[in-house]
């Protein structure tokens, strides 16, 4: 079997050194993902004693930089061109790579966002060296070898990844997977301004227009949903979770059969095919838990499941099971709730 | 026009389970079928066929047994097939198999755009389209929900972004990742099925590429190694609360309380 056999090339880790965050924004705003990853970086960087880095790039970001300072940075490598105003394939990955050669990180880790699930691979086979998706769990090793865990076929399994013979190793993380850190006071740490070569910027995509979409709030940032499933009977029916939403001020989010018949839209479905989300408080309401629901919600610090099914697949997620009837409780809790925050009991029949 | 549309076979179902004692997947029997986001990126192939002319071709890697989603691909309607096999192939990660791809599409010929499915549902990683455009060396565009515009030098696209959608011209070639629902993909036709039952599938080895190298394909070329798969961990701290609907939702409601979300 040729598989047993496979030669590998050497390389020398000790001349790669250090933890790198890509820093992820819109027009200079800083998604909170790239917050998240500083964190886990800092907490990865202890294991070896390396530096943490963050690589920023945009247009008139300089200023912006130094809110990174206020997570624990040790440097954040700044390149600040016109060119690189918006995302663009082409410029963007140009600099990332002027920057590995510079800096020669032994780990680079990339929020999982519509900019960076671009941006790794892209990166990622100009440095001929590995990426891995989505990873859930991140743990550094001493020989700076990088355990990376990340679910696979939809979250039925999980993998765990190394890259043993490569550097960098790259990982993509999705948002709310890592810990959000608290934000210092104080700033520590520096900011280093890089130059690249304008020649090295130019591309073949060019940004005719940016259009606004409806301004909403996501599911993803809710720190409370209240999930409705199939065990919800009535389009209507929806008010009971609504107004529990509501009060706990959250919103509804819904299983993949809501967003088929219509009742809502396919913004609020968390999944696999959905949204993945980490609320602090998670309420699910008559649903069944099928792995391609909880692969988007399990990472919730409490999750409540209501179903009359005891053996409803839910319950191997939830923290608190609630072998009952949603009808029965939901008004009930509502009431409660109400009287509590001295609201008049909420009539059913309104 | 001359596109290209890559497409994967994956297993029909992803209820994977591990074998506890040997860490290995149990693939449940052998079904399979296309990678159901591949479906959109022919679906928009086809379409930009009808509205410019030319021709769509369609390339996997894989086993021998690949060959049924070219197949399906020619029952929607595409032209040509090639497919990537060699038991040297085996075992990429997604640099593997996207310079692999990359090999393959530059032994076939030019093409003016490349397209790719979103994601796949077994290795779920969303990263061999972008990397095959860096093994080529063609601009990329991913999260493409719409086309505005196909013209002589270029198409004009819309890119999904989370809080805004990026209009962008790319410049012929190159690669787009669409998203689902981008077009709704027709079924495959019995007629043409009929028709292309007998047409050749062009199969490419290690032996048809530019680079012969063993050591850039399938595992050897693989930086990434999984060391382990497992079952997802479930929960084990948890209460079990089996009582009247009254008493439920008090104990949620204290629950709330305590956790300070009333
Ligand atoms: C590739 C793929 C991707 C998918 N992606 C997603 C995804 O992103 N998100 C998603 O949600 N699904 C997804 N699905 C579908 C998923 O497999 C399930 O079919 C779906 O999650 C089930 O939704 P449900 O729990 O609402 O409905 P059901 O499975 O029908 O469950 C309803 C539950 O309600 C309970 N119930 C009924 N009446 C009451 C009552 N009065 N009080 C309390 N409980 C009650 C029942 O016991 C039952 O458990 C995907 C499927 C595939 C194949
Ligand atoms: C449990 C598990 C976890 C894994 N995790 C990783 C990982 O983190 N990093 C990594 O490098 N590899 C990983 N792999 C290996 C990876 O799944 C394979 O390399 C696979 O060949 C390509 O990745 P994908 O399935 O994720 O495709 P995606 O990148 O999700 O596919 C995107 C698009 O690329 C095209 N495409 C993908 N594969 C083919 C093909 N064979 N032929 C034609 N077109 C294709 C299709 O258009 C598809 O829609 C993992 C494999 C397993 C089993």
């Amino acid at each position: 079997e040729y598989m047993e056999d496979v030669k590998k090339n050497e390389i020398n880790k000790d001349e790669w050194k250090g933890i790198a965050v890509y820093a992820d924004h819109v027009d200079g705003t800083i998604h909170p993902v790239t917050f998240e990853l500083i964190g886990k970086a800092k907490e990865m960087s202890a294991v070896t004693g390396q530096e943490v880095y963050v690589l920023f790039m945009g247009k008139d970001i300089r200023e912006k930089s130094e809110e990174l300072l206020h997570y624990g940075a040790d440097k954040v490598f700044v390149y600040d061109k016109e060119e690189l105003a918006r995302f663009k394939i082409e410029p963007y990955t140009a600099v990332f790579e002027a920057f590995i050669k510079k800096v020669k990180p032994s780990s680079i880790l990339v929020g999982a966002t519509t900019v960076g699930r671009q941006l790794a691979p892209r990166v990622a086979a100009r440095m001929k060296t590995g990426l891995t998706a989505d990873c859930t769990i991140l743990e550094m090793n001493e020989n700076t070898d990088l355990s990376q865990i990340r679910p696979a076929f939809g979250g039925n399994i999980m993998a765990h990844i190394k890259t043993p013979n490569h550097r960098p190793q790259i990982a993509t993380v999705r948002y709310k997977i890592m810990n959000a850190p608290v934000r210092s006071e104080s700033k520590s740490g520096e900011i280093v301004v890089c130059d690249i070569k304008k020649e090295k910027l130019s591309c073949y995509v060019d940004v005719i227009d940016i259009l606004p979409k409806e301004k909403e709030t996501f599911i993803e940032n809710s720190d409370v949903l209240v999930v409705a499933g199939r065990g919800v009977k009535k389009e209507e029916d929806l008010r009971l979770l609504r107004e529990l939403a509501e009060l706990l001020g959250g919103q509804v989010a819904c299983t993949r059969p809501m967003v088929e018949s219509g009742w809502l839209d396919a913004k609020y479905q968390v999944g696999l095919s959905g949204r993945t989300v980490r609320p602090k408080l998670i309420i699910t309401c008559g649903v069944s838990g099928a792995i391609q629901f909880v692969a988007g919600m399990d990472h919730s610090d409490t999750i409540f499941a209501i179903n009359n099914d005891p053996k409803a697949p839910i319950f191997k997620s939830a923290h608190y099971c609630l072998i009952g009837d949603l009808y029965e409780i939901l008004p009930k809790l509502i009431a409660r709730i109400k009287e509590k925050e001295g609201v008049e009991a909420w009539d059913i029949r309104k | 026009m001359k596109i290209l549309v890559c497409i994967k076979q994956v297993p029909d179902s992803n209820k994977v389970e591990v074998d506890p004692v040997t860490g290995v997947l149990k693939r449940n029997g052998a079904a399979s079928k296309m990678n159901p986001y591949d479906l959109y990126a022919i679906e928009t192939a086809l379409w930009m066929k009808e509205k410019a002319g030319g021709s769509v071709d369609v390339i996997s890697m894989g086993p021998p047994q690949a060959m049924q989603v070219i197949k399906e691909a020619f029952s929607m309607g595409a032209d040509r097939g090639t497919l990537l096999s060699d038991r040297r192939f085996g075992g990429a990660d997604v640099l593997a198999t996207s310079y692999t791809l990359a090999q393959g599409i530059k032994a076939m010929g030019e093409y003016d755009l490349i397209l790719c499915g979103k994601q796949t549902t077994d290795g779920d990683t969303a990263q061999v389209g972008p990397e095959i455009s860096e093994w080529l060396d063609l601009p990329s565009v991913s999260n493409v929900v719409r086309i505005r515009k196909l013209e002589e030098d270029g198409i004009t696209v819309d890119m999904d972004l989370p809080d805004e959608v990026e209009v962008a011209k790319v410049k012929f070639p190159c690669l787009l990742a669409v998203e689902k629902d981008i077009f709704q993909p027709r079924l495959p036709s019995y007629v043409k099925k009929s028709e292309t039952k007998d047409r050749e599938i062009q199969v490419l080895t290690l032996d048809d590429m530019k680079d012969k190298d063993e050591m850039n394909y399938g595992l050897n070329g693989s930086p990434t190694q999984v060391q382990k798969i497992f079952p997802p961990e479930t929960n084990d701290k948890k209460e079990v609360w089996d009582e009247s609907g009254e008493v439920l939702a008090k104990k949620l409601f204290n629950k709330i309380e305590e956790l300070k979300f009333v």
